[in-house]
């Protein structure tokens, strides 16, 4: 049976994974344009972040209009309170895009900083994390929902590793401390990521089983 | 999520088949009815939750054909003993109908009936009891000036606080409710649901609804009843939010009935 309120969840659904989506493609620019150096892709990113904007607005309108509209209840309500959440996640992602094409935009303008920093492995790791969460989102895959979960610490180490070599070469090259910050700044904004598709994660297990695993470790959360 | 134990139930329902005409209506219903809760029964149209409240005072044997057996446990006795009195019986299980059902006589004779079935009461007794019932019922101050007035002259939100004052003047134990605000306006059944509310702290609530919003604001416990079968019980908030049965799911979201 579809009802009016199926039919607006539906609409939902579509709303969130095309935010999704978006978001996802502005992280993988940020990092483009830190990677190669491209001052042009940085600043497309920074003005494109009012698209999402604009989006996680137009969703929470939406989600408020189906609460106050429709009351839903058991799974249709985890689902609205989910995407609500996850709407929030993905625009801070958004944000955290936006800050790393500024140290891009930055950093494309000054002499490179001489030193191996695997940014790219570190930013497929947090990508891989937030297309699986949506990936989880999508299907409803609490199996791959606490995947992400667990990758968050690969994550997390290598955002303290990438610390540690930069704090070195500032020792070594305190003439060069502005540019290295920013260099601190992306490994720090990557780390968020990572920590934003783990929310996701956490909200995708919410949706599907009704249970508030945030806070808590992950193996209980999976028993 | 464990199940949910009601501690010290006010009423035990164990193994309750109900019968009519051949037909069984009620399927071997186990069900906790906590004291000075609201406890909701929810489900599709035809799935017994009224039959099965009317279990509780026995007032399908009214009816010919009908017949209950097991067990409804209620300090102790049980009510379906055919050495029950059922007019004491009544008087402690109260019932509210879903169309208000004041009787054709003044809203003071109204409230006054059950008193004077209950027991030989002074006038001056009497009164107080009326204004005391009519005060719980959150009637008083609409009444108090035309006491002596019909009583279906009310509105319907009125005539069915009318009867809910009826019902709690003999002071029972449960009160049960089928469907009460269903024939009523939207202010009406704001009043009737914070009276529940108000209520439960003096009497053991049992309402069948199909309004499952309505279900979902006034009751603490929520049972769900598909075709006979208690399907699921639990605390209102979490059989809102994450319903353990599928079954629960489906009906509750709309998905079917």
């Amino acid at each position: 049976m579809s009802t009016h309120l199926h039919r607006e969840i539906d609409k939902l659904k579509k709303k969130i994974l095309f935010m999704g989506a978006e978001t996802e493609e502005t992280v993988r620019k940020s990092i483009d344009a830190l990677i190669t150096r491209n001052e042009p892709l940085a600043q497309q990113v920074i003005v494109g972040d009012e698209v999402l904007d604009n989006l996680e607005v137009e969703i929470e309108e939406e989600c408020l209009k189906i609460l106050a509209l429709y009351q839903p209840v058991a799974s249709d309500l985890r689902y609205v309170i989910a995407v609500l959440k996850i709407n929030n996640d993905l625009e801070r992602i958004g944000d955290l895009a936006v800050n790393i094409a500024e140290r891009a935009a930055y950093l494309s303008g000054h002499a490179p900083i001489e030193v191996y920093l695997d940014f790219k492995s570190m930013a497929d790791n947090a990508q891989l994390m937030l297309k699986q969460s949506l990936d989880a989102l999508v299907n409803s895959d609490t199996t791959l929902a606490r995947q992400v979960r667990s990758e968050d610490e690969e994550v997390d180490t290598a955002n303290r590793n990438m610390f540690e070599l930069i704090e070195n070469y500032i020792k070594q090259n305190p003439d060069r401390v502005a540019g290295a910050l920013h260099l601190i700044s992306v490994s720090r904004h990557l780390e968020r990521i990572g920590d934003q598709a783990t929310n996701i994660a956490e909200d995708v297990i919410y949706m599907v089983e009704g249970e508030i695993v945030r806070h808590q470790p992950e193996d209980f959360a999976s028993a | 999520m464990s199940e949910v134990i009601i501690q010290n139930p006010k009423i035990s329902v164990r193994d309750l088949n109900f019968y009519y005409d051949g037909h069984q209506a009620l399927k071997s219903n186990d069900l906790d009815i906590a004291e000075n809760r609201v406890t909701a029964i929810i489900g599709p149209s035809g799935c017994g939750k009224s039959t099965h409240i009317r279990t509780y005072n026995r007032i399908f044997e009214m009816y010919k054909g009908q017949k209950a057996t097991g067990e409804i446990i209620m300090d102790g006795e049980n009510l379906l003993d055919p050495s029950i009195d059922l007019i004491d019986l009544r008087l402690r299980i109260g019932m509210i109908f879903q169309r208000p059902t004041p009787f054709p006589m003044s809203i003071y004779n109204n409230v006054a009936y059950g008193l004077r079935l209950k027991a030989k009461t002074s006038k001056n007794e009497l009164d107080d009891k009326i204004e005391e019932s009519l005060i719980k019922a959150a009637l008083w101050n609409e009444v108090k000036d035309k006491l002596h007035e019909s009583g279906t002259h009310l509105s319907g939100g009125q005539q069915q606080r009318l009867c809910i004052a009826r019902a709690i003047a003999v002071e029972p134990e449960v009160l049960l409710m089928d469907e009460p605000a269903s024939a009523i306006d939207p202010v009406g059944t704001a009043k009737i649901e914070e009276l529940i509310e108000k209520l439960k702290e003096l009497y053991t609530i049992v309402v069948v609804t199909h309004n499952m919003q309505q279900a979902a604001r006034i009751s603490d416990y929520t049972a769900f009843f598909f075709e006979g079968d208690v399907i699921e019980f639990g605390i209102t908030s979490d059989m809102f939010s994450r319903p353990k049965k599928q079954q629960t799911e489906d009906y509750i979201t709309g998905r079917f009935g």
